[in-house]
């Protein structure tokens, strides 16, 4: 764990030179508040297995399985709560994604199934997982254009769009599940390399390729700026319009991925896939150090923040405890860490002489 | 005085309807000159800088940058013609470093193992160094967000920028408003070593105590026209309060 630390210090620090790095005399509760992910992952980790030792002599921390259990667990709320950690630190929130999700996860299925009758099972598996990342773009566009050209808030915009979405999925999906056929797209869903499940590798190398978007493109500064200081962004010369409506696009096909990859997980396609799942992304974004007023958070954060949700809810049940107790838990680690990022806010610079 | 006019401003008018809020406006800015800008609260010093900059296009009158005639549909255009304004509320993503600010949406690219694309910070931060250096402001944060510095040193960023792109007229709203004395003084010492890089600017202030320690002249504004112009050295507070208030 010595090592992550360094990863979640914001992306500013992590090249820019370091020869008065001394100098950078960040304070306690900036430490605090920035690794506070990490720091929630690491009690909980301990606590875990203290509890499993005492109660019935077992390990949570030492077996494979748990930790697999986990990772498969985060991955969809991960994927998520990535392109919801790009909406957040521009500022803006995106209530839709999760039936976007559910969408995108029907869409898959019935197009699987479609493609399957015309295509070998590789391929129609990639049509499938295409269309559904496609179609989760669709209500993507419409929130952009909402948001940015038409100036509807991103709050009300996206909740318009999660009743569509909603809507839709149910509809395509004749208000049932849709199952599908496709031996490729169940291996991938259910599959191992070396004993790590597919959906974990994929979900990896997703998390990789929008961590570099976020902290070494110009979208990501800019994403960072709009957070900050619209005017100033606009001032500039940086095209907001254009900016915000990539925003949630890429947003929608972050939950269209989800879609495809519930899909894979369940052979199946469900309309209410995504359901529980926005508030637990938008929850694992806070947690990974984002503040909702924008300008602030990572990719490493939200998936650490991610890791927090998924190790509470699954190690409450491998606990046996009742899991009504996971909503209480997850729900203490959000106010928590609002509170710390609030303290943060008091006691660094800046803020409190203007 | 032999040199040409930076910036030229002839009979410019901006209406709003049926409001005059500038009526045949003229206004003159030589190399290393600082133009103070002083007027009551609605006497068209806003309209004005926004016009100059590019936000409200003129609804009669000339701009002439150098002696030729300019048009700006934006501030954009205004910038890139080498106009800068620097904003009372401070035009930066406090988020960011100095580097960052600098270069936001013009940031520099590098390839990292020849084929990935990355920010060049590192650039962006010796950029910030050298420019900061310029302005006789030496911070050695260079990594810290902008958040972390001081008002005074924040408006040092936001000339900085503008310096670095080379901005050869700086319109300044109220740059000293929001600061404490030491501060006003580091701000206007830095104007004054504007001055002295052959930049022209435009300062607008209440603060007469600031508009007589560093312009050359000053332009009074009333109810949309120039009520007086004076060279600092051969006026007094009192002639420019009357000239501002009127009678």
């Amino acid at each position: 764990m010595m090592d992550i630390p360094t990863m979640t210090t914001s992306d500013e620090k992590s090249v820019a030179p370091q020869a008065d790095h001394a100098e950078v005399s960040k304070t306690f509760v900036q430490r605090v508040a920035q690794l506070r992910a990490w720091l929630f992952l690491a009690a909980l980790i301990v606590t875990f297995e203290i509890w499993a030792r005492l109660s019935f002599g077992g390990t949570f921390v030492l077996s494979a399985f748990n930790w697999q259990s986990v990772a498969v667990f985060a991955v969809a709320p991960l994927l998520i709560a990535i392109g919801q950690t790009y909406v957040i630190i521009s500022g803006g929130i995106d209530l839709s994604t999760g039936f976007i999700m559910g969408l995108a996860a029907v869409v898959a299925a019935h197009v699987t199934n479609i493609a399957g009758l015309y295509f070998p099972a590789p391929v129609a598996m990639l049509i499938g997982i295409a269309f559904a990342v496609l179609a989760a773009g669709v209500p993507g566009v419409i929130n952009g254009l909402l948001i940015s050209r038409l100036k509807v808030p991103p709050f009300i915009g996206t909740l318009g769009m999660f009743g569509v979405a909603r809507g839709t999925a149910f509809l395509l999906a004749s208000g049932t599940t849709v199952p599908v056929s496709n031996s490729w797209l169940a291996a991938l869903g259910n599959g191992r390399f070396f004993g790590v499940p597919y959906l974990v590798l994929v979900a990896a190398a997703f998390v990789l390729i929008m961590h570099y978007v976020l902290s070494q493109t110009r979208f990501g500064q800019h994403n960072y700026a709009i957070g900050a200081n619209v005017q100033a962004a606009r001032r500039a010369g940086i095209d907001i319009k254009k900016h915000i409506l990539k925003l949630y696009v890429l947003s929608a096909m972050c939950a269209g991925l989800g879609g495809a990859l519930y899909a894979a997980r369940f052979t199946a396609g469900a309309a209410q896939a995504g359901e529980p799942l926005l508030l637990d992304s938008v929850a694992a974004v806070v947690i990974g150090g984002a503040s909702l007023f924008g300008g602030s958070g990572s990719i490493i954060g939200t998936v650490a923040g991610a890791l927090v949700i998924a190790v509470i809810q699954y190690g409450l049940v491998f606990l046996n405890v009742e899991p009504f107790w996971q909503f209480i838990a997850v729900g203490i680690v959000i106010i928590i860490s609002v509170l710390i990022d609030q303290a943060q806010r008091r006691f660094s610079g800046g803020k409190q002489d203007e | 005085m032999n040199s040409q006019p930076l910036l030229e401003v002839r009979n410019l008018s901006r209406h709003f309807g049926a409001v005059k809020a500038l009526e045949n406006c003229s206004l003159l800015v030589r190399p290393g000159e600082v133009v103070a800008l002083a007027g009551d609260n609605g006497a068209g010093k806003t309209t004005m800088i926004k016009t100059l900059s590019g936000v409200y296009p003129p609804s009669s009158g000339e701009i002439l940058i150098e002696g030729r005639p300019v048009k700006f549909s934006s501030p954009q255009e205004a910038r890139e013609l080498g106009v800068e304004t620097i904003y009372q509320d401070l035009a930066l993503a406090d988020n960011l470093t100095i580097g960052a600010n600098i270069f936001l949406g013009r940031e520099p690219m590098k390839k990292l193992f020849g084929f990935l694309p990355v920010l060049d910070r590192k650039r962006m931060a010796d950029a910030a160094a050298e420019t900061m250096a310029r302005l006789d402001f030496h911070v050695k944060r260079l990594d810290a967000p902008v958040s972390n510095f001081s008002g005074g040193q924040r408006q040092a960023v936001a000339i900085g920028r503008a310096v670095y792109w080379n901005a050869r007229i700086l319109i300044m709203d109220e740059p000293t408003a929001a600061l404490g004395v030491p501060e006003q003084r580091k701000v206007i010492s830095l104007i004054k070593s504007l001055k002295a890089q052959g930049r022209g600017v435009i300062f607008i202030s209440h603060n007469l105590q600031d508009i007589f320690a560093v312009s050359d002249r000053i332009v009074v504004l009333r109810r949309g026209i120039v009520a007086g112009e004076r060279a600092i050295s051969e006026t007094t507070h009192d002639e420019v309060v009357k000239l501002m208030i009127g009678g």
